[in-house]
């Protein structure tokens, strides 16, 4: 019985770890303003760029420091096309998304000749719990930021009032530039998990609409970091007992159909968000580009 | 076959007393391969090199393009017909609708689909017996297993990949009436057949239960499988393709499903003009499907179990055992 809670709470936690660093990603992009669908995308660019320098360098720490440079990079592009073009912000983050799912098997095709993602990592070369240490890590000190920090503040108002911030003299745009860069660093180390510890490579699509549940759990979260935290710890163990569950039988001998538990993480999302949490309400300039008046 | 041969040989001369006539003669082949792509080190790669075989021994005009979701099927198979490709594969079951309503469409070009059965008097249905297949590796996991406990995680849950479950555990049960078989599937979505953490998953929570032998059928998403095998010290079995490399010595065996082989024959008889419309099956009996022996897994295998299974195969093949095939069960209910 023991060991059985421990075998879940363990599975909570490594099936947490990257929803977690998403959301978080996503929390500080959307927290000034401005939306991120591409969470997906920034999951995948980081885990492949991952991958790929831990499988040169033999080191997962620098993998995981590619995997943050992707996920910025993406996060470059995408504050270009809606910061500073006012592209509209769900077109763009789904272009991300599109360019994320193709650009990685190009580059393994050019690099490793396999469109089916890269090579295996050697144990040695891969995280264990490292990455558990790290979400922990940054969950504190964005809430720590957010609640202490000036430059959290201004965030915030980027998202709620740009026109407020504006007025006390701090640029909205740059602001909101720090943000999406911060949340694609995030995001990237989300799919370096998925490809240096929970895995060992990376393979097409491998994210597999965690960015998608990142979101979700955002929203959830109320965009705040210690309900969002929460609402993913929520989202793993629902997959974690899911994991259990299949297989199960009831009274009359017949199992539980496998479909009516893996739709578990959904409907657990739907109830708490339909009922449970009340509102949720989104940050007030969220998806609205700023111009100078 | 050896009037095939024959028939080869001939439209072979007449191509050559062509000449230059002979390039535009050459077969044009499209193969449209599912979401996994040609490198999955699995199903859609073993179509991918089927076809590449055919084209290096007929010198035929290959085109292969890869579906990035289930709606592009269609387009891209309609697109082959079309630019006037002569035979045109679809890999994969999804693909099924799709290649009944192209092939509808284009009477006079022939189709050809992996499996699923697709009627039309212009389509090659390639069907594999995958319940022979997983019968001989349930065989070889349950000989293997010290605790008596063995595991399979599939994709998702669709009766072929409960055909593979089915043959599975009957065959586990046949060498060890005790064996507890524990089964998961990863999605209900196209994305489980490429989400390897949640493979890995699945695969540690069974070997955490106590299983020590473990066959996914699952795309590329076996690979998350063979990384916690890698951890835990204990035994996977891949599938569709030959896995045994991927993880040597954790890799007990691999069920092999030669789609390679079929794909290949597909284009080889339309390269002779002789493509008939209908169902061909690939079992154990025309090495359709098998386990896979090689040097990464030969150690892991032990020959009493080889002993044994081979036994198994030879009396599955004169007909003496009965695979439980999912498909037929479903039909009678």
């Amino acid at each position: 019985m023991f060991e059985e809670l421990w075998a879940i709470l363990a599975s909570t936690i490594r099936v947490t770890t990257p929803l977690l660093f998403a959301a978080l990603g996503g929390l500080y992009s959307e927290r000034s303003g401005v939306v991120n669908i591409a969470l997906e995308g920034k999951m995948l660019v980081g885990a492949f760029a991952a991958a790929a320098v831990a499988l040169a360098t033999h080191s997962p720490w620098l993998g995981a420091a590619a995997g943050a440079g992707a996920g910025a990079l993406a996060g470059v592009a995408y504050a270009l096309f809606v910061i500073r073009w006012r592209a509209d912000q769900i077109v763009a983050g789904t272009a991300i998304n599109f360019l994320a799912i193709g650009l990685p098997p190009f580059l393994c095709k050019v690099l490793y000749d396999s469109t089916g993602g890269t090579p295996s990592l050697a144990l040695s070369d891969r995280f264990t719990f490292e990455p558990v240490a790290l979400v922990a890590l940054a969950l504190l000190l964005t809430w720590f930021w957010m609640r202490r920090s000036r430059s959290g503040l201004w965030v915030q108002f980027a998202g709620e009032h740009p026109q407020a911030l504006d007025a006390a003299g701090v640029g909205v745009n740059r602001t909101r530039w720090m943000a999406v860069l911060m949340g694609g660093v995030l995001a990237g180390v989300g799919g370096a998990t998925l490809s240096i510890s929970l895995s060992s490579s990376f393979t097409r699509e491998m994210s597999a609409g965690r960015g998608f549940m990142a979101l979700a759990a955002l929203i959830l979260g109320k965009w705040r970091p210690l309900p969002t935290a929460a609402a993913c710890v929520l989202f793993g163990l629902a997959d974690a007992m899911q994991i259990r569950l299949q297989g199960v039988k009831l009274g009359g001998g017949a199992p539980i159909p496998t479909q009516f538990i893996q739709i578990l993480p959904y409907v657990v999302t739907i109830l708490v968000l339909a009922g449970v949490v009340g509102q949720s309400r989104a940050p007030k300039a969220l998806g609205l580009s700023f111009r100078k008046a | 076959m050896r009037n095939l041969t024959g028939k080869f040989v001939v439209l072979s001369l007449f191509a050559a007393l062509l000449g230059s006539a002979s390039a535009q003669a050459a077969l044009k082949v499209g193969l449209v391969l599912d979401r996994g792509g040609k490198d999955d080190k699995s199903f859609n790669e073993a179509a991918y090199k089927g076809s590449l075989r055919a084209q290096k021994e007929m010198g035929l005009e290959l085109k292969v393009v890869e579906a990035t979701d289930t709606n592009a099927f269609e387009p891209l198979l309609r697109t082959f017909a079309q630019r006037g490709y002569d035979l045109i594969i679809g890999v994969g079951f999804a693909q099924a609708e799709a290649v009944k309503k192209v092939s509808a469409q284009f009477p006079d070009r022939k189709f050809a689909i992996v499996d699923s059965e697709v009627p039309g008097a212009n389509v090659r249905s390639m069907m594999f017996e995958e319940h022979e297949g997983s019968y001989l590796v349930g065989a070889i996991a349950a000989l293997t297993s010290k605790t008596a406990k063995v595991g399979f995680i599939g994709g998702m849950d669709i009766p072929l990949i409960r055909r593979f479950q089915m043959g599975y555990e009957a065959g586990a049960r046949k060498v060890n009436p005790k064996v507890e078989v524990e089964s998961n599937y990863i999605g209900v979505t196209a994305s489980a057949w490429n989400n390897p953490p949640k493979a890995k998953e699945l695969a540690v929570s069974q070997y955490n239960k106590g299983a020590d032998v473990v066959f996914a059928a699952a795309g590329a998403s076996n690979l998350g499988l063979f990384d916690a095998a890698e951890e835990r010290k204990k035994l996977a079995i891949g599938v569709d393709s030959n896995q045994n490399w991927i993880k040597p010595g954790f890799v007990l065996t691999s069920m092999l499903k030669r789609v390679d082989v079929a794909v290949f024959e597909t284009i080889r008889e339309a390269s002779g003009g002789k493509l008939e419309a209908g169902t061909r099956r690939y079992g154990l009996a025309n090495e359709g499907v098998d386990y896979a022996l090689d040097s990464f897994n030969q150690k892991v295998l032990t020959e009493d179990v080889l002993k044994k299974v081979n036994v198994l195969k030879a009396e599955i093949i004169a007909g003496k055992i009965t695979v439980p095939d999912y498909y037929k069960r479903n039909a009678k209910n």
